[in-house]
């Protein structure tokens, strides 16, 4: 019988290191042409296609959640990246190379997503990453892409106050989305706040911010209230609101909160006649989920809409609903992700190489003709000049948008241009 | 006697084989490795809790938490100073509860010390109520969200969702440099060791035989003049300092500790580990914890979605069809042939045989 | 004084909510001492059950009816779901009579796969449902707004717990069941088949999660995860109010209800449930076993 203690020693120590080096695997595949048709390990692409990695291809790993919590956004998010890879390919590629994405999924887990970053970069070889949702794993993968001189293209608007040489940010910065927000809705709205958001580090801080301005402004913060991810029963914050009647509810619940918040202030009879509430994490595909009729009437701050009018959008949002089904919307990440794609395509054209350094030094100033309009990469801090729009809810879930910024908007994430936000830097 | 001998020697040369693989395995790999191991401690410390005390905590991941705070504190205190989240969160001094963990003694000890204190008060008001069973899993898993949801809501202090992490220095080396890893990986190993050698010891002992017979009969040692409730409040408090050492190797190779990674449902899946591994068994866990996360690792990332229904299935049919999980199997087979070689009247000593533990 | 009485109120639909959830794990509990975890995915197909309703109702039936979807609901919800249970007692829930704890991981696996199931068919994202008209707005009286779904729900669980009641204490096949919840044993050697009696009684709390998942989207968001959210709280309410008794579930709940609001309005959301898991170990020094308890002389 010691054979079979043998036995299973040798096989679960096989079994693990052998998972160990799964990846390995996958990253040697295709240097000799015979290998890549055998080793089913290297599936990691979507659709069971071989990545086939060889001189005339670049491969970029695309890192989000396909499974988990966050799975509900990250998908839509990889799927405008993979778009854009494509739409480069058809049109022959970077330095006359294929792109190659290798999917990986974050799980909604972050030592998963600095896991898989790793093996992304030390063992794929990629020349970027694309991806990544929330604070949690954009700070996970940081010092992973530092440590190992990576590059992390980040879709998603997010808090500031972080500026990463090897993070290049896409999504709005807060004075890109939260701050022109507060300041139109002070000229145009009311002047008291009621700050709502879940109880994580974006809301936390997106209310500094706001607090800080207003008092500048001269406005008022009524209450300020988080609710644990999950949360789903409102009524006693509407009866805060109730007793502290806000003009406007600056909210920034995340997804799944804002259905049952916006269903409940609904049933109490609290219509946008009565209070107007800015949201500034719901987008169209968060529309769908919470249902337009409890929505209209309210607003959003985003850089980009569906309905945002533009040549360029009108033929994103046709190859988008081409490429993924009629039923599909876009939204203001999904369009920073299309987006960031050609920024580094561009700037590997203009360095000539994927080196890392290369591609950095020559992003700064990169200018594209994105569906939200021209965008540029600011060298200074690595993110991105964008227009500012806010919208206001239809019923049909679209958004019709109310106010712009005119021009593209400088980045700055540590809010240095502003006196009244001395005290949060 | 031979057979107890081979068990040993398989351990040994489990051990063995560990200390050698930074020789053997790519810095990505080895790096995987530890990680696993570092669960494999906490999976040994669930093991004795569950497997002989027969207490189910699904609350282990605060306490791997603790630990991996305290350890994730120091090393931010001594790589950079105070934590960036602290300035834009309008805090100008460092608190006193960090300021301590910037020693790094009193920040291990802590690791420790600290899950075993909160899980001693917890487990001495409860057990000494009688509340075991199902009604302390409740509690316990009760507890996560309580944890998790002060840490989440305690941003300026501990960083919120987004959790500690950016530190890239250990006692003046870098983190991220293979040599540190491989000493950080073999540093695990040896705790392993040692943690497996203490649950050994421990469970073959004669508090153990109590923990033991605690699980099979809870009152009918409690006549027997025993005070249950002191053993349960010990072991779960062991078993809560394990975790704590656990989490602090883990971050160590990580690198972020964030509240999602103590919640519910990583919770419960430290459970399976033991449950697939074997519970009653030290090897057991030893070996589920290395092969579910393995799995997960090479399975999840090529399936994603096949290997949610596969985990859940394992899931089912481990608890239900095989409830000694793996080490089951194993000494089912042994007392088959155990049975065949020595004809059947022996089949019953055979199987007293191999309820030994280990 | 009107923000008290509106804080009454906001608990006791707290309450409600977590009665309704809690229902059926009391009744699986109490009986047969077994911790389903996957109650609360059962929950969330009970919920999907609707938005499939609102779906068909949209695609096949003429638009002046589709109010009606949601009455239909409510029933399909409880069949449907209640099916599920049925079949989950008869693969994996019938092996692990007496091994509470092992229940509990099972039906954990068990939830995974269900949950894993809904995200295969209608996809990760979460899906909406369009409240009937006639549950939109609110009440008001007394400078009290009452939310029509709230009351709806209130409305329910008092349906609920009077059928549960009837069932249970004017119907031979309710005596049935408390027989073997009180005395497994004896009740078999009078000739009563506990094989039947749990497979039925776990239909039936799966049947009261389906009802609640119903419910629940008319004030929540309905996605493969939702069931997570409730399913500790409604553990709680199960622990408090003490096994086999009906009225203590009720007062478990409504007590958590009424508390967890008031703790959140003093304070804030996060800070209300650390203070209502401190109340509840508190209460359990009190009473270990909660508030009603079978008295009961066999010890194991």
């Amino acid at each position: 019988m010691k054979k079979y203690k043998w036995g299973i020693a040798l096989f679960s120590s096989a079994f693990i290191l052998s998972a160990c080096a799964a990846g390995d695997e996958a990253a040697d595949t295709g240097f000799g042409e015979a290998s890549a048709g055998e080793d089913e390990q290297s599936d990691s692409e979507e659709n069971s296609e071989e990545v086939v990695v060889d001189e005339d291809s670049i491969p970029v790993g695309l890192l989000h959640s396909l499974s988990g919590t966050m799975a509900i956004s990250e998908t839509s998010v990889r799927d405008a990246v993979m778009l854009a890879i494509d739409e480069i390919n058809e049109d022959g590629g970077v330095l006359g190379k294929e792109i190659v994405p290798i999917v990986e999924d974050g799980a909604s887990d972050e030592p998963v997503f600095s896991e898989r970053a790793s093996k992304l970069l030390q063992q794929d070889d990629v020349a970027a990453i694309f991806g990544t949702w929330t604070s949690a794993s954009r700070q996970a993968v940081l010092p992973v892409v530092e440590e190992h001189n990576g590059l992390l293209f980040y879709p998603v608007q997010y808090e500031g106050m972080e500026s990463s040489p090897n993070i290049f940010y896409n999504g709005a910065a807060p004075n890109q989305q939260i701050v022109p927000a507060v300041e139109w809705l002070f000229d145009n709205v009311g002047d008291s706040f009621f700050l709502l958001g879940s109880d994580y580090v974006f809301p936390r801080t997106a209310n500094q911010i706001i607090q800080a301005q207003l008092d500048d402004l001269g406005g008022e913060v009524v209450r300020e209230e988080y609710t644990p991810m999950g949360h789903t029963d409102y009524n006693t914050i509407i009866s805060h609101i109730r007793d502290t009647e806000p003009d406007v509810i600056f909210n920034t619940l995340n997804g799944d909160s804002n259905v049952a918040f916006f269903n409940q202030l609904a049933d109490a009879g609290i219509t946008s006649d009565d209070v107007t509430v800015l949201s500034v994490s719901v987008a169209e595909e968060e529309i769908r989920g919470i249902g337009a009729e409890v929505l209209e009437g309210h607003y959003a701050s985003w850089n980009y809409y569906q309905t945002t009018d533009t040549p360029e959008n009108d033929t994103f949002v046709s190859n988008f609903k081409e490429a993924y089904g009629e039923d599909r919307v876009t939204g203001d990440p999904i369009e920073a992700a299309y987006f960031m794609v050609y920024l580094w395509a561009q700037a590997v054209e203009e360095a000539g190489t994927t080196e890392t350094d290369a591609v950095r030094e020559a992003a700064s100033g990169i200018t594209f003709d994105a569906p939200n309009g021209p965008v540029e990469i600011d060298g200074d801090n690595q993110h991105v000049y964008k227009t500012v729009r806010i919208g206001e809810v239809q019923g049909d879930g679209q958004f019709e948008e109310v106010w712009n910024s005119g021009e593209p908007v400088k980045p700055d994430p540590y809010l240095e241009t502003y006196d009244w936000a001395e005290a949060i830097q | 006697m031979s057979y107890l001998y081979s068990k040993k020697t398989l351990v040994i040369l489990g051990f063995v084989i560990l200390l050698i693989m930074p020789f053997v395995l790519a810095p990505f790999n080895l790096n995987l490795l530890g990680r696993f191991l570092a669960y494999a401690i906490l999976a040994l410390g669930i093991g004795v809790l569950w497997g002989y005390a027969g207490i189910l905590s699904l609350g282990h991941g605060i306490f791997f938490g603790f630990g991996a705070y305290a350890m994730a504190m120091y090393l931010t205190l001594q790589s950079g100073g105070m934590p960036d989240f602290m300035g834009w969160n309008g805090i100008t001094e460092l608190p006193w509860f960090w300021a301590i963990f910037s020693n790094p003694i009193v920040a291990i000890v802590l690791a420790i010390a600290v899950p075993m204190l909160f899980a001693g008060i917890l487990g001495f008001f409860t057990f000494r109520n009688r509340i075991t069973g199902v009604y302390f899993t409740i509690l316990t898993q009760a507890l996560v969200i309580v944890v998790t949801t002060l840490i989440i809501s305690q941003q300026q202090y501990t960083g919120g969702t987004n959790g500690i992490t950016g530190f890239d220095t250990i006692f003046g080396y870098s983190l991220n440099s293979v040599t540190t890893q491989q000493m950080i990986y073999w540093t695990t190993v040896i705790f392993l060791g040692l943690v497996f050698l203490i649950c050994y010891k421990l469970v073959n002992s004669r508090f153990g035989k109590v923990l033991i017979a605690i699980r099979d009969g809870e009152n009918r040692t409690r006549f027997l003049g025993y005070n249950t409730s002191i053993y349960q409040v010990i072991v779960y408090s062991f078993s809560a300092g394990v975790a704590g050492l656990a989490g602090m190797l883990f971050v160590l190779q990580v690198g972020i500790i964030t509240p999602s990674m103590m919640g519910i449902v990583p919770s419960i899946e430290m459970v399976l580990w033991v449950a697939i591994g074997g519970r009653g068994t030290l090897i057991g866990p030893v070996i589920g914890a290395l092969l579910t996360n393995g799995a997960s690792t090479w399975f999840s990332q090529t399936y994603p979605d096949a290997w949610l229904f596969f985990i859940g299935l394992v899931f089912v049919l481990v608890v239900v069809f095989m409830p000694k999980g793996i080490m089951g199997i194993i000494s089912t087979i042994q007392a088959r042939r155990r049975a065949k070689k020595y004809g059947k009247d022996r089949k019953e000593e055979a199987k007293l045989y191999n309820s030994s533990s280990i | 004084m009107s923000s008290v009485a509106m804080q009454i109120f906001n608990g006791i639909s707290l309450g409600s909510v977590l009665l309704l959830v809690a229902m059926g794990l009391a009744i699986t509990f109490g009986l047969m001492r077994v911790i389903n975890m996957a109650h609360g995915d059962l929950i969330m197909i009970g919920a999907y059950v609707t938005y499939l309703m609102q779906v068909i109702f949209v695609q096949y039936i003429p638009e002046q009816f589709f109010d009606w979807y949601f009455i239909l609901a409510i029933p399909a919800a409880f069949i449907i779901v209640a099916g599920i249970g049925m079949l989950l007692e008869f693969t994996v829930i019938r092996h692990l009579y007496g091994r509470p704890l092992d229940s509990l991981l099972a039906t954990f696996g068990a939830g995974l796969i269900l949950q894993q199931l809904i995200r295969t068919i209608f996809g990760a994202p979460n899906v909406g449902v369009q409240s009937p008209s006639f549950l939109q707005g609110s009440l008001e009286i007394f400078g009290l707004y009452l939310p029509f779904s709230r009351l709806f729900m209130i409305g329910l669980v008092i349906v609920c717990l009077g059928g549960l009641f009837i069932y249970l204490y004017r119907t031979r096949q309710g005596r049935r069941v408390r027989a073997v919840m009180q005395n497994r044993e004896m009740a078999t050697c009078v000739g009563i088949s506990s094989r039947k009696v749990d497979s039925l009684t776990f239909a039936m709390g799966a049947g009261f999660a389906g009802v609640a998942g119903c419910t629940l989207t008319l004030i929540g968001p309905i996605g493969p995860t939702i069931g997570l959210n409730y399913i500790v709280d409604a553990f709680m309410v199960v622990v408090v109010g003490g096994v086999g008794a009906l009225t203590g579930t009720v007062i478990g709940a409504l007590g958590i209800g009424v508390f967890n609001t008031f703790f959140e309005y003093w304070t804030n959301a996060s800070m209300g449930k650390v203070l209502i898991f401190a109340l509840i170990i508190a209460f359990l020094q009190w009473r270990p076993s909660g508030l009603f308890s079978m008295k009961t002389r066999s010890l194991d």
